[in-house]
């Protein structure tokens, strides 16, 4: 190969006008990118209500007398090691191992049930002693924000459901390992909301 | 293959230059733990001047942000990541904008609202 052509060979010789199109998997991450931080600003949005709203309980329980601190720390302590294991699970189906793709993932997938149930049994004691999403403005935001995050969760775990069905079916086929990735931005994008959730929301009551 | 990823950028938390490892997890894992665990302890503790914990638990929060950012969504300044880190940085402005600006007003009409029992006098 000459010089003249390896200059060509390397990425900054070619112009981009000439590239054609990126990989797929750059144009689905991208994409699937873009759909995250639009999902944030949603997210900013019921944040930014919570910080309106959170002080006008309308003489009902205020959010440090509702709010259970250790109940909050587990409930982050699933979320986040439910967070690395997603990423080991990632790692294996780059890789291609079938077998550590399902144990990490069904571990992701306990860890992120465990999250939900515990975010569960909260709703329901607040439910079962008066302190309903129709009690005031406060509780009103407090439950559109943290169930809009559940329901996040939730969705999370049917992908996860469909995505290791995939595998089991069609196994890791391009298609199959890009919708993967595009799990694993989605599940992390969803700890990184939950971080907001535990410092304004549960720790910011205790102030 | 992985010349051609380079000339157009790289999705987010892709591994091209293999920074996607176990170990990257870990790292990111304990530095969060540290994190996570330092903001409620900041939240209960009487060691911390009591008006500047909400701005300690704001920086907390950022820069668990940050870390999660960098070791799980494995973005970086690599030049192949521009694209990423402009659409990151747009979203980070939105949602500021959203957020500071609807507490500013908020607080704003509040300040400038005559008091309740005092407009319940003007109608009558």
């Amino acid at each position: 190969m000459s010089a003249a052509e390896q200059a060509l060979a390397t990425a900054d010789a070619v112009p981009l006008s000439r590239r054609g199109p990126a990989p797929k998997r750059v144009v689905a991450g991208y994409g699937f990118w873009l759909f995250l931080l639009s999902d944030i600003v949603i997210f900013a949005a019921l944040f930014a209500a919570y910080a309106v709203l959170s002080g006008e309980a309308a003489g009902g329980p205020t959010a440090a007398a509702l709010f259970d601190k250790r109940h909050v720390l587990i409930e982050t302590a699933c979320l986040l090691a439910s967070s690395v294991t997603c990423g080991f699970g990632s790692l294996a189906v780059q890789s291609g191992d079938r077998n550590s793709t399902y144990f990490w993932m069904a571990i992701t997938f306990i860890l992120g049930v465990a999250f939900l149930s515990l975010e569960v049994s909260e709703f329901s004691h607040m439910l079962s002693i008066g302190a309903g999403p129709s009690r005031s403005a406060f509780l009103s935001a407090f439950f559109t924000l943290v169930g809009t995050h559940g329901l996040h969760v939730t969705i999370g775990l049917c992908w996860l459901i469909v995505m290791l069905l995939q595998v089991a079916t069609l196994g890791f086929q391009p298609m199959v390992s890009r919708r993967f990735f595009c799990f694993g931005l989605f599940w992390h994008a969803l700890d990184i909301v939950w971080i907001g959730v535990f410092t304004i929301v549960y720790l910011g009551a205790h102030l | 293959m992985s010349t051609e990823i380079e000339a157009q950028g790289v999705a987010p938390g892709a591994n091209v230059h293999s920074h996607a490892t176990h170990r990257s997890y870990l790292i990111g894992l304990s530095y969060a733990v540290v994190l996570t665990l330092a903001s409620f302890w900041a939240s209960s503790t009487d060691v911390v001047y009591a008006p500047g914990v909400p701005i300690l638990l704001g920086v907390l929060a950022i820069a668990q942000m940050g870390i999660h950012l960098v070791f799980f969504l494995h973005i970086s300044s690599a030049p192949d990541q521009t694209n990423n880190v402009l659409a990151l940085a747009f979203g980070i402005f939105v949602v500021g904008l959203l957020v500071f600006g609807s507490m500013i007003i908020m607080a704003n009409l509040n300040h400038n609202m005559m008091p309740m029992d005092q407009l319940m006098q003007m109608q009558r």
